[in-house]
């Protein structure tokens, strides 16, 4: 029923500002990181492998990534941990209650990622609300300075920040499970837990790895929260390359790493993407 | 529904599920209880408990001029960053949902991409596009900049069409297509087919995305982060400051925007409750992101 004129109006436009700003963008950053930085600060438009060998080769490289890797997996099991029950909770228990608590789960995404994370860190700080309100109840006589300026910091920042994500899919998740389902298991003499882990539990499973990719890869990329809060001990992998891109000025090496991690980050996406495929019954 | 069971064994386990939830709205809420609180507390940002509560930061806020220049800022590049998004969002729905083309696959994934990854890589490879010696050339002819609010619209734009796009999208597979049909039937052309019978029919998702484009852009900074020139938007402006060092200012500014946000999602939610087809904004976008290619 579209004419062919219609379809062009509708698709060149978008497709030429997504080629022009997104995919050109993407091909400059593949581009640059085979470039090299000369003596005099300028782009030597050389094809070489050099940064990813400077990448293999340099351990910092390696530790920070893996450093990040481990706090992303962190932020990760403690989002699930957090976000799992709250929607079983509200898909299975809350009664009328479930939309009003839907949204006080969601309310918080509209508070400034900065500003929650600044919030953190008057929380934290040695003056912050937490030492203070424990020495107020003589409960320590000096402030806890691990709290602040560590990758405890930056976790419990990110876990506070990405929960309601990954509380999304898996509430999606359950409350598309066929309520007769549970009824039938029930009936046919399951216990409420059998119940929950054969019947319940794999239903959910697609939304529980769409939070979790998303809570991992969201933390993984951060750089704000870890020069916020993170100190010398919490940096991650972007900051370095926020550091390429500033004043250690080299481009194609902090180019080298974004591609490194745009590569990681599309291959979770895949796998969780097919794992999700797999797990999904409808 | 409610679950048809009972007996002691699921009344401690709801119990057990209650307390978690408490729990998990306690550290959610926590926060954004402190940020409000010590707003108004006339020692500063730590310390406990709270003393000589003031208005004396919304007055200091309110005579700020810096703040309000980035506050201004920030609308500009968020309305600016809406009409593009939209312009090619709302298109771009319509070309997936109706159209046939090479690399429409490529495009649904690359639209998206933003959303999912790392606001670091998008506004680096944007800062990548306007270092290129033509672009950067014509930038400066249009802005005296390089880098400017500018250059900050077109990223926020870029990035969040994918937002207009998903939330449109969703909206179009539960629209009636005899609608349209009908129109065309009776001798309207495509243009007013578009604006009198699919933008009326489309007009929540739209006004959803809207809404989050708008907001997702005044609290942008991963990208903005790498495309500042002169001008800060408030997100940078608070970031300078805190790299400073905190003052309760920052507290009063946020919760101003706090309660902002709050006015507009009950504004959004009494709209929603209106129609009975309603979307939760943002589930698709969610859903979208992670399911890349439903």
């Amino acid at each position: 029923m579209f004419s062919r004129a219609y379809k062009t109006a509708v698709t060149v436009p978008p497709l030429a500002w997504v080629a022009v700003f997104l995919l050109v963008p993407y091909l400059l950053m593949f581009g640059y990181s085979f470039w090299s930085v000369s003596p005099v600060q300028t782009i030597v438009h050389a094809w070489n492998l050099d940064n990813y060998k400077e990448l293999l080769r340099k351990p910092v490289y390696w530790q920070t990534l893996l450093r990040s890797m481990w706090i992303a997996a962190r932020v990760m099991l403690f989002s699930l941990l957090l976000g799992y029950p709250l929607a079983y909770f509200l898909s299975f228990y809350a009664g009328k209650r479930k939309d009003l608590l839907y949204q006080m789960v969601i309310i918080p995404l509209w508070v400034s990622y900065l500003v929650r994370a600044y919030a953190w860190k008057t929380i934290l700080g040695a003056d912050g609300v937490l030492n203070t309100s424990l020495q107020y109840a003589h409960l320590i006589t000096h402030p806890l300075d691990f709290l602040l300026y560590s990758p405890f910091a930056v976790v419990l920042t990110l876990t506070h920040i990405y929960t309601p994500f990954t509380f999304l899919p898996i509430y999606a998740a359950l409350e598309h499970i066929p309520r007769n389902l549970v009824e039938a298991s029930h009936d046919l003499g399951a216990t409420p837990a059998q119940t929950f882990w054969k019947v319940i539990f794999p239903l959910s499973i697609p939304g529980v790895l769409a939070g979790a990719t998303f809570a991992f890869v969201l933390s993984l990329g951060d750089f704000l929260a870890p020069l916020l809060l993170g100190g010398p001990s919490g940096i991650m992998i972007s900051n370095i390359v926020v550091s390429l891109f500033g004043a250690a000025y080299n481009w194609p090496l902090g180019a080298a790493i974004s591609l490194g991690m745009l590569v990681l980050v599309v291959s979770l996406l895949f796998f969780s993407e097919r794992l999700e495929k797999k797990w999904s019954f409808s | 529904m409610e679950l048809l069971v009972s007996g002691p064994a699921n009344a401690s386990r709801s119990r057990w599920l209650l307390a978690h939830a408490a729990a998990v709205f306690a550290f959610l809420y926590l926060p954004i209880v402190v940020l409000i609180l010590y707003s108004f507390n006339g020692q500063g940002v730590g310390g406990f408990p709270p003393r000589n509560l003031t208005l004396d930061w919304y007055r200091t806020l309110f005579s700020d001029g810096p703040i309000w220049d980035s506050v201004f800022n920030s609308l500009q590049v968020a309305f600016a960053a809406m009409a593009i998004s939209l312009m090619f969002g709302v298109p771009a729905a319509l070309a997936l949902d109706r159209a046939q083309f090479p690399g429409k696959a490529l495009f649904r994934r690359l639209v998206l991409l933003p959303l999912i990854l790392p606001g670091i890589i998008t506004g680096l490879s944007l800062l990548m596009l306007f270092n290129l010696g033509f672009v950067a050339a014509a930038l400066k002819l249009v802005t005296g900049q390089q880098l400017s609010l500018l250059t900050i619209t077109l990223g926020h734009g870029t990035a969040l069409i994918s937002v207009a796009t998903t939330e449109v999208f969703a909206g179009l597979q539960k629209l009636d297509r005899a609608q349209e049909e009908a129109s065309l039937d009776l001798g309207a052309n495509y243009w007013q087919t578009f604006w009198r019978v699919t933008v009326p029919n489309l007009k929540l998702p739209i006004i959803g995305a809207a809404l989050l484009i708008f907001t997702l852009s005044m609290d942008e900074i991963a990208v903005s982060f790498f495309l500042i020139g002169r001008d800060n938007t408030l997100p940078l402006e608070i970031w300078g400051r805190l790299r400073r060092g905190i003052t309760p200012e920052i507290n009063a500014v946020s919760t101003i925007i706090f309660v902002f946000s709050l006015v507009t999602i009950v504004f959004w939610y009494r709209l929603r409750v209106r129609s009975e087809n309603g979307t939760d904004v943002g589930m698709e976008l969610i859903e979208a992101a992670e399911g890349g290619s439903k």
